[in-house]
């Protein structure tokens, strides 16, 4: 009732857009079974989404039942065909997904991508929570300029900050220089293709993905709320437990999906930062594709790292409504 | 309305007693906010048990003074001491006080029973103990069925409670309440005036009221410190500081009032004679303490003491002065009359309809002279 208007920054308005995206693609089916009112409303979105997310992927759905034949083009067999006798055969080959569970390199490709984006995402959140909620607490124009100074790095490709990466990271590269200059070390730190490298170029990477939603939570705290904790006789600590951890929930959430699930399927990073064992699911999929040119294969496993991806969406969707229920 | 408990109440003057201990001393206390004093050199005792208000505009420095009670502010000079401890420097969580804040501050994603135990919690009373309590606070406040509802689920007058059962549940020395019926309608606020203070003299704490609104702090209150520009001008009884204002200002803000101004041109023992400007007549007022010759003073003169009547009084009788009728305000109980007198004053007199009729007392134009008793009238230097 009394809580403040939600702020209009350009940030929000990402934020907005991001989460509602989300939203839509989980809350299709919902959705379409709404009111015509709202159907008119979301015609345009759901016309996107399905001519720019359905569509294609139900084309690689497709793709991933076939089986590869370099003979022809595209690469792979037919799943209809017209057989003897006025029959048409529908050949829906499994090969693919029994391959993936079969092979331990996909199964660990797996893994390590989760392992990968699961620690980053939590190093991003560690990293991230101060910096959003100092950029909440701060004052208009000074959260104004820190929020334009964590989107920033998205106006140069991140292809090209991958690259700059290497050049801090690497054995002769900026950052040994100065440590080594400065005398904090002897021999120059192995950092560049390891797992640390993948982490920092991920954790970098996608750290504004964290700290825009998180802020937008937080600037809608109530303060007078910790003011009350501290008069209940609840220290610093414990009223940041009990209080402002709880509320930033929603923020916390939304900013781990939207570092989890990018990270998840992140090609470039791994690739260039990353050692020839930093094998993800983002690399297994370049190498089928491209070297192998094995489609069916390259769709199978994208195919199942979308049903990964969509497990912890539909957490994200289940806490989100039962906000929305709560709030009613 | 309750009116045996108010004669305890009656009795109940610890500021009159010189040997009592105040239980709340707030010393010199000065807060700035860049240059701007919100708090200027404000020393005041309160008594245990006492329901003191501090009233005042927006921007009076109230709220700031509570928040420095609270700890939320540390001022700049001055000392605050309760119950025989200074706790100028203590944090908010280590004073035994607690506030009830005026948007509530409710905890959202914690049930009714969750936000009034969350104090108990954190001074690691025992789980059992916290329940007892619990109970017992929210059937101080009659909400002892929506002990499992969220904040969002209830009305403004269940949360007003809510939030007054967390803020006494610790028991705390002193209770400090920033404007506690201000989101409330008005019905709803003239019957939770007369809770507050039953809630108040069953558990005995030491409350401190801060509001804007007179009628509020009238009602509740065993003394009222009004507040203007970072200063207290005056602390009194309400009847005292209705009856009595210090000064002009608290004259004018606190019920209404005729101002009028003039020069002494007499005083003979506690018969003062003023020459008034505003009605180029002399006035006579009742004033014991001697003012010079030639001050000029203010009259303060409340509308209800002023008596109108449609025939001349005695030639001889104090403070008569003739006028027409311009404005009528029918309000039920009374009516508010403005009457213009010939030199061109509005003058504001109050009549109580003691009889049941549908008539009003005088109409517009009919000419009325004003009477009151030179006791009635206010005499404010300064």
């Amino acid at each position: 009732m009394s809580r403040p208007a939600p702020p209009s920054s350009n940030w929000t308005l990402l934020y907005q857009v991001f989460t509602d995206l989300y939203r839509y693609i989980g809350a299709l089916g919902r959705e379409l079974r709404s009111t015509r009112g709202r159907y008119l409303v979301i015609l345009v979105p759901v016309l996107w989404l399905f001519l720019f997310f359905l569509v294609p992927f139900l084309i690689v759905l497709k793709i991933s039942f076939a089986v590869s034949d370099p003979s022809v083009r595209p690469p792979y067999t037919a799943l209809v065909a017209f057989g003897a006798q006025d029959t048409v055969n529908l050949t829906l080959s499994l090969r693919n997904y029994l391959m993936l569970l079969a092979d331990p390199l996909y199964v660990g490709a797996y893994v390590r991508s989760m392992i990968f984006a699961g620690v980053s995402t939590a190093v991003a959140l560690l990293v991230g929570y101060p910096i959003a909620y100092g950029i909440a607490r701060a004052r208009p124009f000074a959260r104004l300029v820190l929020l334009t100074l964590v989107i920033l790095p998205f106006w140069t490709s991140s292809l090209l900050r991958s690259y700059a990466l290497i050049g801090i990271l690497k054995t002769n590269g900026v950052l040994n220089q100065v440590l080594q200059g400065i005398g904090v070390i002897d021999a120059p730190l192995e950092i560049l293709h390891t797992n640390l490298a993948v982490y920092i170029g991920i954790v970098y990477n996608y750290l504004p993905f964290m700290i825009l939603p998180l802020t937008a939570n937080l600037m809608k705290l109530d303060f007078t709320l910790l003011e009350a904790a501290a008069d209940l006789g609840a220290r610093p600590l414990s009223a940041f437990l009990r209080i402002t951890l709880p509320l930033s929930l929603p923020g916390i959430i939304a900013g781990s999906l939207l570092v989890f699930i990018p990270a998840l399927g992140e090609f470039v990073i791994p690739d260039l930062l990353g050692g020839p064992d930093a094998l993800t699911i983002g690399r297994v999929i370049w190498t089928e594709f491209f070297n192998n040119r094995d489609w069916p294969l390259a769709a199978a496993v994208a195919v199942a790292m979308l049903a990964l991806i969509t497990i912890p969406m539909l957490v994200f969707e289940y806490v989100q409504n039962r906000e929305a229920g709560a709030k009613r | 309305m309750a009116e045996p408990s108010r004669n305890p109440a009656r009795a109940f003057e610890p500021w009159q007693d010189p040997n009592a201990e105040p239980f709340l001393r707030i010393e010199g206390v000065t807060k700035t906010f860049g240059k701007v004093y919100a708090v200027d050199d404000v020393s005041l005792d309160i008594y245990r048990g006492e329901f003191f208000s501090l009233l005042g505009g927006s921007g009076c420095g109230k709220s700031t003074l509570l928040r420095v009670v609270a700890g939320f502010e540390i001022p700049d000079k001055g000392r605050v001491i309760i119950d025989g401890v200074d706790v100028t420097r203590l944090p908010p969580y280590e004073r035994p006080v607690n506030m009830m804040f005026q948007s509530y501050a409710l905890f959202p994603h914690m049930t009714v029973e969750q936000n009034v135990a969350f104090g108990l919690h954190q001074e690691g009373m025992a789980r059992s103990e916290v329940g007892d309590r619990v109970a017992r606070m929210l059937e101080l406040v009659q909400l002892g069925q929506l002990g499992r509802r969220k904040p969002d689920q209830l009305s403004g007058g269940q949360r007003q409670r809510v939030a007054l059962a967390r803020a006494l549940a610790k028991q705390p020395k002193i209770l400090l309440l920033d404007e506690p019926l201000g989101a409330l309608d008005k019905r709803l606020r003239e019957r939770t005036q007369f809770e507050l203070v039953n809630i108040q003299e069953r558990v005995g704490t030491t409350f401190i009221v801060v509001t804007h609104d007179q009628e509020e702090a009238m009602t509740m209150s065993s003394r009222i410190g009004v507040m203007e520009a970072g200063r207290i001008v005056q602390i009194s009884t309400p009847s005292a500081l209705y009856e009595y204002p210090a000064t002009r200002f608290v004259a004018e803000f606190i019920g209404g009032v005729n101002m009028l101004t003039g020069t002494v041109m007499e005083q003979a023992d506690d018969r003062l004679t003023v020459r008034c400007h505003e009605l180029e007549a002399d006035v006579v007022a009742r004033h014991a303490q001697p003012i010079p010759l030639g001050t000029d003073v203010s009259l303060a003169i409340r509308p209800e003491k002023i008596d109108a009547v449609e025939v001349a009084p005695a030639a001889d009788t104090d403070n008569v002065v003739s006028g027409q009728v311009v404005e009528i305000g029918y309000l039920g109980d009374v009516s508010i009359y403005h009457v213009k007198t010939d030199k061109g004053l509005v003058l504001r007199v109050q009549e109580t309809h003691a009889v049941r009729t549908s008539d009003p007392h005088y109409d517009w134009g009919d000419r009325l002279y004003l009477v009151w008793k030179p006791a009635d009238a206010i005499v404010l230097t300064g």
